[in-house]
């Protein structure tokens, strides 16, 4: 057992636990993109970022990567941890607008502005895909391909893989491809509907069929205290 | 009205004969002869790989199963035996890509993030000569840019691409350590500094010429020596040749069913030589005493190829070893048991 201190409260969990699945376990929030729990953790969003250490030698960590250590001090939420995650965000926003989990993260951490270039790209390079190709499917037909601005993800020489068996699971797993926003071109970066109560599924008129993760979301919640 | 012309015929030249398959093909730099991919390969069994060359005698090289082999059981060799793909074929053929993931536990999405991953890996096959054109931030602003557009402009290519006559690739590199040479290019490991647009002209031309010919002057590692024969103590100068200006080495070699003199620099870190006959690249050859005719081979093998190194003994003391494999530049000089 290790014994480390999680915002102050002193806990104790497993050797070998995450700050993320510890964080979690004793009730701490920390956002996630490319987290899964049935797939190994990569690093790869930068969302659950949190603090470790103590003053001049603090420093940002992933939380789902970083194991605790004994004696280890983590905060989850300090000013700068709730800063990173923003522009995190904000970035993910400037390349990928259309995806509403993105979209959903915005409006929970309260992302007002996106400040960068804009950017309509289909991927977001989390990986969450390829690991589960590889480590649910059994398969490895997909991957990462070249490094820095042309990295993408894809079978080798984009060709259909002898591997796959189109089972679908990377589309299943995808956060930008899997769930549109209801904006399927926001105009603007941030679609903010869900927080700002002006609701795209409340103006148009079967929002049965539509997805909202929001929790809780805010239009059903009224359009439930009407009835 | 004249007589209908007859549909003009065209010289006999050599058809190229493509083998496509998995038996082989055409493409890629021939391992023998080190030029145009006009050579066709086949595979053989026995991971080898053979090379139908028009210039020389059939030849084999290793193929991926036998580069695999080497580096059985070992984690995290997949990018050793890319580069032993590379060395051989100039490029890495998307065939071997599939072979090598079938041949080690390497799958085929880890074998090609790899190889798309490094820069020095290339899918496309590349030409004779690299030329790398540095335009880091140094190399960058003092006009690296362009220097890579008149290259492209003389070799009519863009960067990454390669000339029809599969004689220059291009590309451009993002630093390569040189930055106080800048802005420098690099063709086949041999370093340009200032480069500008004027001097690229003559860079072309010098590769085209050999780059091997260095220039001697101002260089004070270079100096000559004086060899003879181990075995009879003859001395192989040979005067009335020189070359780089000193009088040459003579010794006799033979490779394949070739025999012929070899004349060598006498420089100590020249590598220039001439030959009765043209020797294949990469091909180890015997050399022999021009007078007592005993081979020169010593027990020693190459620090860089394992190939076997040639023993000359130095006038004043000591002796030097050269590699006997053609293109590589591995040597010893042995001053009392002191190697340097």
């Amino acid at each position: 057992m290790v014994k480390f201190t999680l915002n102050g409260l002193e806990v104790e969990v497993e050797e070998g636990t995450t700050i993320l699945e510890a964080a979690r376990f004793f009730g701490f929030p920390i956002p996630t993109l490319c987290y899964n729990e049935a797939l190994s953790p990569y690093g790869a969003c930068r969302l659950c970022v949190v603090e470790i250490g103590e003053g001049p030698k603090a420093k940002l960590v992933s939380s789902c990567t970083y194991r605790v250590e004994e004696g280890l001090k983590v905060r989850t939420a300090s000013e700068r941890v709730i800063k990173a995650r923003k522009m995190v965000i904000e970035l993910l926003l400037a390349s990928c607008p259309q995806s509403k989990i993105i979209q959903d993260l915005a409006s929970a951490h309260d992302v007002r502005r996106q400040r960068f270039k804009q950017e309509y790209e289909d991927c977001i390079l989390c990986g969450l895909c390829v690991r589960m190709c590889e480590e649910q499917m059994m398969a490895k037909a997909i991957g990462f391909r070249e490094r820095g601005e042309r990295r993408s993800i894809g079978t080798p020489f984009d060709i259909k893989s002898e591997e796959c068996r189109l089972c679908g699971g990377c589309i299943y797993i995808c956060p930008a491809c899997q769930l549109r926003c209801t904006y399927t071109e926001p105009e603007e970066a941030i679609c903010g509907g869900c927080a700002n109560i002006s609701v795209p599924c409340v103006e148009k008129e079967q929002f049965d069929d539509m997805m909202c993760y929001m929790e809780p979301c805010v239009a059903c919640e009224i359009i439930d205290s009407e009835k | 009205m004249g007589p209908i012309p007859t549909e003009e015929e065209k010289p006999a030249g050599r058809q190229r004969v493509s083998k496509p398959g998995k038996e082989g093909g055409v493409g890629g730099i021939c391992s023998t002869c080190n030029q145009a991919a006009s050579c066709s390969y086949r595979l053989k069994n026995e991971g080898l790989v053979i090379w139908e060359c028009d210039l020389y005698e059939s030849y084999e090289t290793p193929g991926v199963a036998k580069i695999a082999e080497k580096y059985e059981g070992k984690p995290g060799s997949v990018i050793s035996i890319l580069e032993e793909i590379q060395a051989t074929y100039g490029y890495l053929p998307p065939d071997m890509l599939k072979e090598l993931s079938e041949a080690t536990d390497y799958s085929l999405v880890d074998v090609y993030g790899a190889a798309t991953f490094y820069k020095s890996f290339s899918l496309k096959p590349r030409g004779k000569y690299l030329v790398s054109v540095c335009l880091g931030t140094a190399c960058h602003v003092r006009g690296g840019p362009a220097v890579a557009k008149e290259f492209e402009r003389r070799l009519g290519i863009r960067a990454g691409e390669t000339t029809a006559d599969k004689e220059f690739t291009l590309e451009t590199v993002n630093c390569l350590g040189a930055c106080a040479l800048g802005p420098v290019v690099v063709v086949e490991g041999h370093y340009f500094p200032q480069v500008n647009p004027e001097k690229v002209e003559r860079i072309i031309d010098r590769t085209r010429e050999g780059l091997d010919k260095i220039e001697i002057e101002g260089d004070e590692r270079i100096f000559p020596i004086e060899v003879s024969c181990p075995r009879c103590n003859h001395s192989l100068m040979d005067a009335g040749h020189l070359i780089d200006g000193y009088p040459s080495i003579r010794v006799t070699l033979s490779f394949g069913h070739t025999h012929g003199w070899l004349r060598m620099s006498s420089l100590y870190g020249s590598y220039n030589v001439e030959s009765e006959y043209e020797i294949p690249k990469r091909t180890i050859v015997n050399f022999f005493c021009p007078y007592c005719h005993a081979e020169l081979r010593a027990a020693t093998a190459c620090p860089e190829c394992q190939a076997p190194m040639v023993p000359m003994i130095v006038h004043g003391g000591g002796i030097v070893l050269i590699c006997s494999r053609r293109g590589c530049k591995g040597h010893m000089l042995d001053f009392d048991g002191a190697n340097i």
